[in-house]
């Protein structure tokens, strides 16, 4: 089996070829089921590789989506059916960890990262218009503007060039 | 024989970029133009012995060579040709020789094409390209020997996994391989820019069309690998959120983000120091993702802990490229420069903010790919968390519906200071079509979850507001016709394949969205007569026969799709067993409306006459791969541009270096 699991890695690829949920398993009430295959689509297969039980056709998936279904039967929310789960076979079911302190990183991550992006851009962008202030309008100096004004005479006056702020 | 000699060449390849990597960079520093000169002979022969080496493992694989282990583990003899032959990839030590070839190939293109280039520029990036070269050269030499002999030899091989037998796969990791290593060049390119002291609009000129031909084959590898999985795997799905499809997805990500900041850094002379570190980030992604795959850090970290030659070798690597570039990206960038300004509603502006929000996916996408791992080994195995499609979803979705929708107006607006209420007037007509593609699909699906169409609307004004910009281009429907055929031959195809590669966004997206919101499906027991509904269509069960293939054998189900009394087509549904390998595989049965699949599995017997069938009617799916072809279509169309074209003439090249950033190298 670990085999397996290494060729696929080899290849970029996800592993296991599924169809998982079998008849048998599927409950007569079609909302009842509706819920549990989107309760088993946020659970893990604890013995896959990145699958929810949902996907797996391993042995213990099956056993996980029987529970599943048999404490929906039983009346459970969906949040009590994965507690459940959680309790019995860990956190490491869920496929969506919850907020704690060590997994802060995963979700503030994120926004944090937008946070420091825009403060970045803010800065540049306030860097480059005071340059822009200062560099770019270097007031002309005394031997330059007399060019200048020489230049504009010859071509008979109109409006004076701008200055780009060109480096020297 | 035959294998001493692929070993031989791989050796003497190793020894090749040394000299590939070390001599011309010498020169370079000396300006000494014999020195520089030796780049173009160390890449063609690398190129030559590289590709001497595949070749000879790739005979090992026809042959059938059971005295060389890769071959022995990885082939058969009764396996068909074309996976013979794909088997040479399909394995770890084959698929990093190939990994070097293209590297070559790439090293060797740049030394044959790159004419235009300054000859320092060139024999540094060539010198870089040597590098990489030196680093995976030396990590297959010495820890995966594809060459590695058995004695005595076993009588036949182990086979390739069932699941890999097939031609969509077969194809599936060298397109991978040309994105993933072409990545190479803009790193190569970034580093000899940096120690260069010199990034300028020619630079982002000579880069682009790199990344580009990396980034089309890479689209192409990622949609080719989510079309096997969907049509092999069994049940539909196209897309896991697995670290290995990550491993590739987070390089696209970053690529698709430095395609963008090159355009700025070519046109506007600025965000040169943010598309230099994109480049040098893209590629680390890539090795990454080699890192991540090679190192066996997936299956477990204790696994990794136990035998981490390979996984530490490439650590290393990873190690040295990334740190030394990103070393040599903090001594340097602050002398870069930037040159033309820009408003935030602009051109640039828009570019920026697709620049940022794809970071931030690639960002979302790393932390949700390697935390897992990192929580693992840092409270030593006790902290064990699982992040999937759920996680995913959640944090990915919100972050491309901002990107999208400010995508149609981007291409839309001016250069340095656009004018936002003009942009919005042009795109009345798509946000006319967005909302009523909202309704129409929310009439068609009013049970759906309500995401879906938002998502389909926004699929629909992006495709609109990207059409309208080429209209306006062309002045369709505002100048006679044959004035816009007059300018639509003017149009550069750069433009052109911009328009197909952001339809081709939307066309995917369209995709996705239906396949994932209203797929139907039916899992049962059926029985030879039984009828199944599955949406306004029915899946009449006929019967079950049995027989065998070259190397398996297989049970195919016959199965008539009907839409009422009306016979669509036949399908036949099979699962296949492997003797070789022990195991089954499922070959769906799949009919196409072109804007829906009919997707047909048949399972185990239930031992009193029945058959477990799963029968789904998957809207949209089509389009996905509708969507990456017309983007990959784009990619090439806008390769095909002069301007880009590798050989491009001076002329082109010439005019935008007067804004030149430069810096003095420090010695």
């Amino acid at each position: 089996m670990r085999r397996l699991a290494v060729l696929l890695l080899l290849l970029w690829l996800p592993a296991w070829p599924a169809g998982a949920v079998e008849p048998d398993e599927v409950l007569a009430d079609p909302a009842l089921e509706d819920r549990a295959r989107e309760i088993s689509k946020e659970l893990r297969c604890v013995v896959c590789q990145n699958q929810s039980i949902d996907d797996s056709n391993a042995e213990i998936a099956r056993d996980m989506r029987l529970l599943v279904r048999e404490r929906l039967v039983e009346g459970d929310t969906d949040d009590q059916v994965v507690d459940f789960m959680v309790a019995r076979y860990g956190e490491y079911v869920r496929f969506s960890p919850t907020i704690r302190f060590e997994t802060l990183p995963l979700w503030f991550g994120p926004p944090a990262l937008v946070l420091v992006v825009v403060l970045a851009i803010v800065m540049v962008y306030r860097a480059q218009q005071n340059r822009s202030a200062h560099e770019g309008v270097r007031p002309l100096s005394a031997a330059e503007r007399a060019r200048l004004d020489a230049l504009v005479e010859k071509l008979g006056g109109g409006e004076k060039p701008r200055s780009q702020g060109d480096p020297p | 024989m035959i294998a001493e000699f692929g070993q031989f060449a791989l050796t003497l390849a190793l020894v090749v970029s040394l000299v590939q990597a070390v001599v011309p960079m010498i020169g370079a520093y000396r300006n000494d133009g014999p020195l520089m000169a030796t780049g173009y002979p160390a890449a063609l022969s690398q190129l030559l012995l590289t590709g001497l080496a595949f070749g000879a493992l790739t005979y090992g694989f026809i042959a059938s060579d059971f005295s060389v282990a890769t071959v022995a583990a990885n082939s058969h003899s009764l396996k068909p040709m074309l996976y013979k032959v794909s088997g040479v990839w399909g394995n770890h030590e084959g698929s990093m020789l190939m990994w070097v070839v293209i590297l070559a190939l790439f090293g060797w293109a740049v030394a044959q094409f790159g004419t235009n280039l300054p000859p320092t520029l060139r024999a540094r990036v060539i010198s870089v390209q040597g590098m990489i070269g030196v680093a995976f050269l030396a990590f297959i030499v010495f820890t995966s020997n594809p060459f590695m002999r058995l004695d005595p030899a076993p009588f036949d091989g182990n086979g390739l996994n069932p699941l890999l037998q097939d031609p969509g796969l077969a194809f599936h990791p060298p397109l991978l391989y040309v994105g993933y290593v072409g990545f190479s060049m803009a790193f190569s390119f970034a580093v000899a820019a940096l120690l260069e002291g010199r990034v300028d609009a020619a630079w982002g000129r000579w880069v682009r069309p790199w990344t580009l031909a990396a980034w089309t084959f890479l689209t192409g590898g990622i949609a080719l690998g989510s079309w096997w999985a969907y049509y092999e795997l069994g049940w539909g799905g196209w897309w896991f959120w697995d670290p290995v499809e990550n491993a590739s997805f987070m390089p696209w990500l970053a690529g698709t983000a430095l395609l963008h900041s090159a355009i700025v850094v070519e046109k506007r002379d600025t965000l040169k120091a943010w598309t230099i570190l994109l480049a040098i980030l893209t590629f680390s992604l890539s090795l990454l993702g080699t890192f991540i795959v090679r190192s066996g850090v997936l299956t477990s970290v204790h696994a990794f802990a136990t035998d981490p030659t390979r996984g530490v070798f490439i650590l290393a690597i990873l190690a040295v490229a990334v740190g030394g570039s990103l070393a040599l990206f903090a001594l340097r960038a602050p002398a870069l420069q930037s040159g033309g300004l820009f408003r935030l509603i602009s051109r640039e502006g828009g570019l920026v903010f697709n620049n940022i929000l794809l970071a931030l996916a690639c960002g979302t996408v790393f932390l949700g790919t390697l935390y897992p791992l990192f929580l693992e080994a840092l409270s030593d195995g006790r902290d064990k968390v699982s992040v999937g499609p759920p996680y995913f979803n959640a944090t990915f979705v919100p972050i491309m519906i901002p990107l999208v929708i400010v995508m149609a107006a981007g291409p839309l607006m001016a250069w340095k200071r656009g004018n936002l209420p003009n942009v919005m007037r042009r795109l009345v007509w798509a946000g006319l079509a967005a909302v009523a593609v909202m309704v129409w699909a929310f009439l068609l699906h009013p049970d759906g979850p309500w995401l879906a169409p938002v998502a389909m609307g926004i699929a629909a004004w992006l495709a609109v507001g990207t059409l309208t910009e080429w209209a306006d281009r062309i002045k369709l429907f505002r100048a006679p016709l044959s004035d816009s055929w007059r300018r639509l031959k003017g149009l550069p195809r750069a433009a052109s394949g911009m328009t197909l590669a952001h339809l081709g966004v939307a066309v995917a997206i369209a995709g996705m969205t239906g396949a994932s919101a209203w797929q139907v499906e039916r899992i049962q027991v059926a029985r030879p007569g039984d009828v199944v509904p599955v949406g306004s269509y029915q899946f009449a069960f006929d019967e079950v026969t049995e027989g065998a293939g070259p190397n398996y054998n297989y049970r195919r189900a016959h199965v008539t799709l009907l839409r009422g009394d009306r016979v669509i087509t036949e399908l036949y549904p099979e699962t296949r067993f492997f003797p070789v390998a022990g195991q089954s595989t499922t070959e769906a049965a799949i009919h196409t409306t072109g804007v829906a699949d009919l997707y047909a599995v048949v399972g185990e017997a239930d031992g009193n006459g029945g058959w477990t069938v799963r029968f789904y009617e998957n809207p949209m799916v089509p389009w996905i791969w509708y969507g990456a072809l017309i983007m990959s279509a784009g990619g090439f169309l806008s390769l095909s541009d002069r301007r880009h074209r590798v050989g491009a003439p001076q002329r082109a090249a010439r005019k935008p270096v007067a804004t030149s950033a430069e810096i003095v190298p420090a010695e």
